[in-house]
């Protein structure tokens, strides 16, 4: 077991961005009827996403979300001095995201940057590699920036995929704080690397001018090979299983009582999963924000997203659960400050 | 048998009970679709404590098929 707890290290607040244009999918065309798209909503529990322009970028809603939070917190870009961006839409193959943004939010050359291409579990990881970075007070703040624009990476006629993910970019600041800790529980299994996938474009299935061509598979689903695959069958399957395995061993470690954790966020993958895994760890409804409905699956943003939605994020102890794409599961521990700062803006 | 037949009649909605038989080829029902398929995995970590994957539905015709990968 990845269990690991860090010291003196605090978040000092979060911000979201999102793209201005609404998609309601009891609107879309992508379902034959007005039924089938009610029955989407109804399990998935996701009604509107965010969708970006074609020519928008996960790295820009990041950089609109970073310079509110800088401006939030009065903290000035040339402190920060470690910056790790989360994403699997990056804006290039090369190089990495967070390198561009680090000139384009005017960070100092002395930055640590580099990107972390994991998705779902994505954000807490990002969090344990930049609070590690913060633990000895050698760099003292710290710029985590997770999102994605799957909007672009989905074929439109997958009615696996398109409809549940929504775009989003998220900035989370971190910073030295003796006394304060994290907790961490990190896992992964890459035997179910095949069950969210782009299985195209890579090194081991090189792009071809055969890459673009949708095809349809054994469900009647289609999609090309640069766009994102996923077996939702086998994705629930694992979540309902590990993901409450992994959280009761990361409390009981710990000696967390789930009863006295303020706030859980999950991952946002759709609400029959999401609710099966909280009634399976008995957690109270109250316990245990949403944000599907409004802003869908985020991939590595929704437990940011998640954060920002909450009107009063203030002194509170948080447990953050994200789980997907990997496979991986990445749980966290956390309190927030009383001058936490929170939003949700529109890019 | 009959048990999981009753467990897996109460996820549908538009079925009728007397369709339902250790033979039904409970894919080629009206209402089976992928959301369906997540129920049913869900029914069957609920009411069995088993972990019931993508791979074993597609390995599956019938509920008694489904009902052996349960009980063993």
């Amino acid at each position: 077991m990845a269990l690991l707890e860090i010291n003196n290290v605090s978040i000092a607040g979060v911000i979201t961005a999102v793209p201005e244009k609404i998609v309601d999918n009891l609107q879309s065309d992508i379902f034959a009827s007005t039924e089938e798209a009610e029955k989407f909503v109804a399990m998935t529990g996701i009604r509107q996403k965010r969708q970006v322009t074609a020519t928008t970028c996960t790295s820009d809603l990041c950089y609109t979300a970073a310079v509110e939070l800088l401006e939030k917190l009065q903290w000035d870009a040339s402190e920060i001095e470690v910056l790790v961006m989360v994403t699997q839409t990056p804006d290039y193959v090369v190089p990495n995201t967070s390198i561009i943004l680090q000139d384009r939010l005017g960070i100092p050359k002395s930055c640590v940057c580099f990107d972390v291409p994991l998705g779902c579990s994505g954000y807490v990881y990002g969090m344990s590699i930049l609070a590690q970075f913060l633990q000895t007070g050698g760099l003292k703040k710290g710029l985590l920036l997770v999102g994605d624009t799957l909007s672009r990476q989905c074929y439109p006629g997958d009615k696996t995929t398109f409809p549940l993910f929504g775009d989003a970019g998220c900035a989370t600041a971190l910073e030295y704080e003796p006394g304060k800790s994290m907790k961490f529980n990190l896992w992964s299994d890459g035997s179910g690397y095949g069950a969210i996938i782009v299985p195209g474009g890579g090194y081991r299935k090189p792009f071809t001018q055969d890459s673009l061509i949708a095809k349809a598979d054994d469900e009647g689903n289609v999609r090309s090979e640069i766009n994102t695959y996923m077996n939702g069958t086998d994705v629930f399957s694992f979540g309902i299983s590990v993901v409450p395995a992994e959280l009761k061993k990361f409390l009981a470690h710990y000696n967390i009582d789930k009863d006295a954790v303020d706030l859980v966020f999950f991952h946002q993958a759709n609400k029959f999963m999401n609710e099966t895994i909280r009634k399976k760890m008995a957690l109270k409804p109250e316990q245990v924000p949403y944000s599907l409905a409004e802003y869908g699956n985020t991939s590595s943003a929704t437990i940011p997203v998640t954060i920002t939605t909450v009107l009063d994020m203030r002194n509170k102890n948080i447990l953050m659960c994200g789980f997907g794409v990997g496979l991986s599961i990445g749980i966290g521990y956390a309190e927030t400050g009383e001058h936490f700062v929170s939003g949700l803006i529109n890019y | 048998m009959e048990q999981f037949i009753e467990n897996f009649y109460a996820i549908l909605e538009n079925t009728d009970r007397t369709a339902l038989t250790p033979e039904t080829e409970f894919k080629q029902l009206e209402e089976w679709d992928s959301m369906t398929a997540l129920m049913t995995i869900a029914m069957i970590d609920e009411q069995y404590g088993k972990k019931i994957t993508g791979t074993d539905i597609k390995d599956c015709n019938t509920l008694s098929d489904l009902y052996n990968k349960v009980s063993n």
